[in-house]
Formats: C-alpha cells, structure tokens, sequence
C-alpha cells in the first residue's frame, strides 16, 4: 500500500515561483492499480520524479506500508527507492547489457551472489514470458519485448510499489493490449501497489481499479472508476465514456443519460419509449464495460413538444442520470 | 630501380628508421597510457560535476573546466612542450630523447581527451541515468555500471581520435630533441635535402594513423550493441518476436 500525503513541490525560476504539485494526496491498496491522468504540464512528470526520490518535495510525505520514504541520507534514499520499482515509457533499458543483464543490474548493486541472480534472473524472465531471450541486447528486441525487460528489471529488487510512468505511450495498440494485461497480471500474482502514469484513456479503462485526474498540480477528481465513471458531467466520466459531437435535428429536447450496472441490463431505454409512446432518437452513444460494470452514455433527442419532465423523472428512478444539454427550442 | 636502390642503402632509412620508428611508437604508447589513465577520469568529473550533473560542483567544475583545461588546450603544442621542458627534466630527469617528450605529449593531450569523453558521456539518455538512480544505485555504480559502458563506442572513438592527435604531436616533439619520425624527416629530410627519407616517412606516418584508425573504428563495432544492424552476423540474431 502506498500512501502520498500532501505532497507540494514548488520550483525557483529566477524570481518567480512555479507550483507544480499543488498539495497532491493519494492512496492505493495493496493489489490494486491505480490511475493517474492529466494532460502534459499537469504534474505528472514532477509527480513521478517525487515517488521515486528522483526530487525531494518541497513538503508533504510518500510512505509505502507504512514506513515513510523521505529521508535525509544518500544511503537511506537508495534502500528507500529499492521499494518502488518503475517502468518507463521508453524501457530506458543499458544498450550494452543483454535483457538477462539488465534484469540482473538492479540485483548487482546490491552485491548478490552470481548464482542467486542467475536463478532470479531466468525466474523473472520467464515471469514477464521472454525465456529464450536471455542474450538478446535492447536492439535486437522489438519494443514490446523491450517493455518486458524493462517490467521484470523493476520487480528484480522485490519491490511493492510498482511505477510506471506512460508505460505503453510508446507502443502500437496490440502490444500495449500485451503489456497491460502482463501488467495486471502480475498485480495479482505478486499483489503489487501499481500507480500508472499516463495520459492515454485506454490504459485506464484496461486495467485501472480507481483514478485520479491531475490538473495544475492538483487532483481535481478521484475515485474507484466505476463512480467516476457513473457521475454524469464529470470530467472523468467524459473522457471514460466519450461522446462524438453530433448535430441535432429538430427542435426538440437534447438529454444526456447515463446508466450503469443493474440498470443497463435492463432495456430502459425503449422501456421509456414505450411507456410514454414517444419517438426517442439517439444522436450519440458510448457504451463500454469498465472495472466488470456495463456503462452507456447517450445523446438522446426527444420529439417535439415531448413531456421532458416526466420522462427525466421515470428514468431517474430507474437509476438512470440524465441531464438536459439543450432545451426544446420554439 | 634507382629509387628502390636508395631505399636499401641509405643509412638514413636502414639504420635510423627503424630507431626513429621505435621512439614514434614508445611516445605513442607511453603517452597514450597516460593520457587515458588521467584523461578519462578528469572527463568523467567534467561531467558529473557540471551544473545538473550526478554531483554539482560549480567551483571546482569551473576551475577544472575553464581554467586548467581550456588554458591548457588553447596553448599550440609546439610553445606547451618547450613550456614543458624543466618539468619533462624533472620527471624524467632528461631533458631530450623521447622519454622526456612524453610528458608534454601527455600534459598536452590530456585536457583534449578528457573533452571528447565529456562529450561522449553526454550523449547517454538521462532516462537510463533515472533508472539507474530508480534502482538504488550509488553515484560509483551509475559512472562504473551505466555512464561508461554505455559511452563505450563514444569513448573508444574519442581515444582513436586522441592516439591519432599523439602521431601528430610527437612528430613536432621530434624538433625539440624528443627523437622520432618526426625528428628523422626533419633533420634527414628537411636539413639535408634527403627528399626519399621524407617520402618515406610520410608514407609510413600515414601508414600508422590507418592503422590505428582501423583499429579503433573496428574496436567501437563491437562494442557498440545500440543498433540491431551494427550488431553484424557474427552475433546470434533471434527470430522476429511472435510473443510481442
């Protein structure tokens, strides 16, 4: 479990001062993967290097189970650090190591016995499913198996947070498809902390238990991504289940809905149709399974002259969350 | 046939050639030794102590950097190593002979080498440096384990181009009494108007700066695993990746 308290760094540019984490406080249970988005110029990158120690912040503390990871000496810092493995949007892997090198080099540091890095070595390899592999160097691997590399290199040292800083910017979609699944995989095989890192939407929905959207230094949202996702105008809920602008037709009444789980097994849609025999056109739609639970969020356009009210009031209590964009116009 | 004759009669080319050639190679060697036992480490504290590096040292860097080494570098050689005469005596306790030359050769040397290795730690991505400091590494891991093994074709390169700058320089030491090639083309060549012992030279000069490039280039291939097509066919290729 990894827990981030109030975190606030504050950099000097000549006079000025630049607040790039503005009070940042999270926490990830154990086995959980945890989400964080935001746009470039958010945080993110100052945020990954505070995790990590890279650059100590200004105020407020990082602890994982626990034992907090701020501390004063070099040789404290390095132990500290060796609880967080990290992966990197470019594998950031030696060029002059082969992967089974590279997976051994955080193991060296520390002085291990040759044999036991070699055991732990083709251990991890085979984890991340890259036997056979072992004297391939960097360039000789495609940048999947790269990313691969990079994931058993970050869980040599037997960390318990896992970091990974826009682990699958750099790669087409079916290997991001590859990684992420190796990804949650292995959360739930060695019942890591994951925290991901990156601006792509897909990697959230994939494999994410909860996230938060960082703007301007700060979580402006959070949540376990089934309530993100089902709080209708939110700004999480609208990049999860996104809708395509479309014209409206007509004059009539625009509404926004959104249903979720029980409610989207149910056909409540047509049900609302047929109920109040009207015409309901559907401008819009995103329907999508997240963290195991259906979602829809549709554009509706309702006939001219249609009975809004009672309409917005049987499908709320049908647990459905409509909102009106666009009022009939005459 | 008179040419090829006078190749294998003149003294100049019999006797004192190959002598000559012995104390080119000795200053060569020797100075080459030192130059890398001093120069890589003073390129690597260029680096790690500059602004942002793994251990700013804005002072010293400063001193380092603009004092010792531009001064030294902006000095021409031939001035340096007349300079360096009482110190070459002093170390050496000769004055001339190509023993002696190699002091200025090395001091002359060093502050060049010791920028190109700066130059080519630089181009290590500071994302492997990250991952490095990520695993916990001390700053002696990240110069010992990343910084050097990674700039290794970069650095091999740099010494080529140095050892090749050595050839150069110890023919000039060569007018000042420190023996060599340089020294037979002048006095032989130049004072004596002995044109074959300069041609000679010349080619064997030219002779010695390939080779040491061929070897050098040869060198920074193989040690350089950066891109799958330098990798040649020796080393085993895997298949393209089915898994990824």
């Amino acid at each position: 479990m990894i827990t981030v308290t109030d975190l606030r760094k504050v950099y000097r540019q000549g006079n000025r001062e630049v607040v790039a984490l503005d009070g940042v406080s999270l926490s990830v249970p154990k086995g959980s993967i945890h989400g964080i988005v935001g746009h470039s110029g958010a945080g993110k990158s100052t945020l990954v290097r505070c995790l990590t120690l890279l650059d100590s912040p200004t105020s407020g503390s990082v602890s994982i189970n626990g034992a907090e990871l701020s501390a004063s000496r070099d040789a404290d810092l390095r132990t500290a650090r060796r609880r967080i493995g990290m992966i990197f949007q470019h594998a950031n892997l030696m060029d002059s190591r082969t992967a089974a090198d590279n997976v051994a080099h955080p193991l060296e540091i520390v002085k291990t016995p040759r044999a036991a890095i070699r055991s732990k070595v083709a251990e991890l390899l085979k984890l991340v499913g890259l036997e056979g592999f072992e004297n391939a160097y960097p360039s000789q691997l495609s940048g999947g198996q790269r990313q691969r590399v990079g994931i058993a290199r970050a869980l040599a040292s037997d960390p318990d947070v896992l970091l990974c800083d826009e682990p699958t910017s750099a790669l087409d979609p079916k290997t991001t498809d590859e990684i992420l699944t190796l990804i949650q995989d292995l959360t739930q095989r060695l019942q890591l902390t994951v925290l991901v890192i990156t601006h792509e939407m897909q990697v959230i929905k994939r494999i994410c238990d909860s996230v938060s959207l960082l703007e301007a230094g700060r979580i402006v949202e959070h949540g376990p991504l089934r309530t993100v996702a089902a709080d209708l105008g939110g700004r999480l809920s609208s990049t999860l289940l996104p809708l395509p602008p479309a014209e409206t037709n007509g004059s009539g009444t625009v509404l926004e809905i959104l249903y979720s789980g029980d409610s989207a097994s149910e056909p409540v849609l047509t049900g609302a149709a047929r109920t109040f025999g009207m015409d309901l056109n559907v401008l819009a739609g995103s329907v999508e399974s997240l963290a195991g639970t259906q979602f829809g969020h549709l554009r509706i356009q309702l006939p001219a002259g249609a009975d809004t009210a009672s309409l917005a009031r049987h499908l709320t209590g049908q647990g459905v969350a409509v909102r009106v964009v666009q009022e009939e116009t005459s | 046939m008179n040419f090829i004759n006078e190749l294998m009669t003149n003294p100049a080319i019999t006797k004192a050639l190959p002598k000559a050639l012995g104390e080119t190679l000795l200053m060569v060697g020797v100075s080459g030794f030192f130059v890398l036992l001093i120069g890589l480490p003073l390129g690597i504290f260029l680096y790690t102590s500059a602004p942002g590096g793994l251990r700013p040292m804005r002072v010293t860097n400063r001193i380092v950097s603009d004092v010792i080494v531009n001064i030294t570098r902006s000095i021409p050689f031939a001035i340096l190593m007349i300079a360096l005469i009482p110190l070459a005596r002093a170390i050496t306790g000769t004055s001339i002979g190509a023993l002696a030359a190699c002091v200025s050769l090395t001091i002359g040397t060093v502050p060049f080498f010791a920028r190109l290795v700066e130059t080519a730690l630089r181009d290590v991505s500071s994302g492997k440096i990250d991952a490095a400091m990520v695993m916990g590494s001390t700053r002696l891991q990240i110069v010992a384990k990343v910084l050097v093994p990674e700039a290794l074709p970069g650095l091999v390169a740099a010494f080529t181009t140095t050892v090749v700058t050595l050839v150069g320089y110890s023919a000039m030491a060569g007018l000042t009494g420190g023996g060599g090639l340089g020294q037979l083309a002048y006095n032989y060549g130049f004072q004596r108007f002995d044109t074959t012992v300069m041609i000679v030279t010349i080619v064997i000069m030219v002779v010695l700066v390939q080779l040491i490039q061929w070897t050098g280039d040869a060198m920074a291939r193989r040690v350089d695993h950066r891109s799958a097509a330098q990798a040649g066919t020796k080393k085993r290729r895997h298949e393209p990746a089915t898994a990824v």
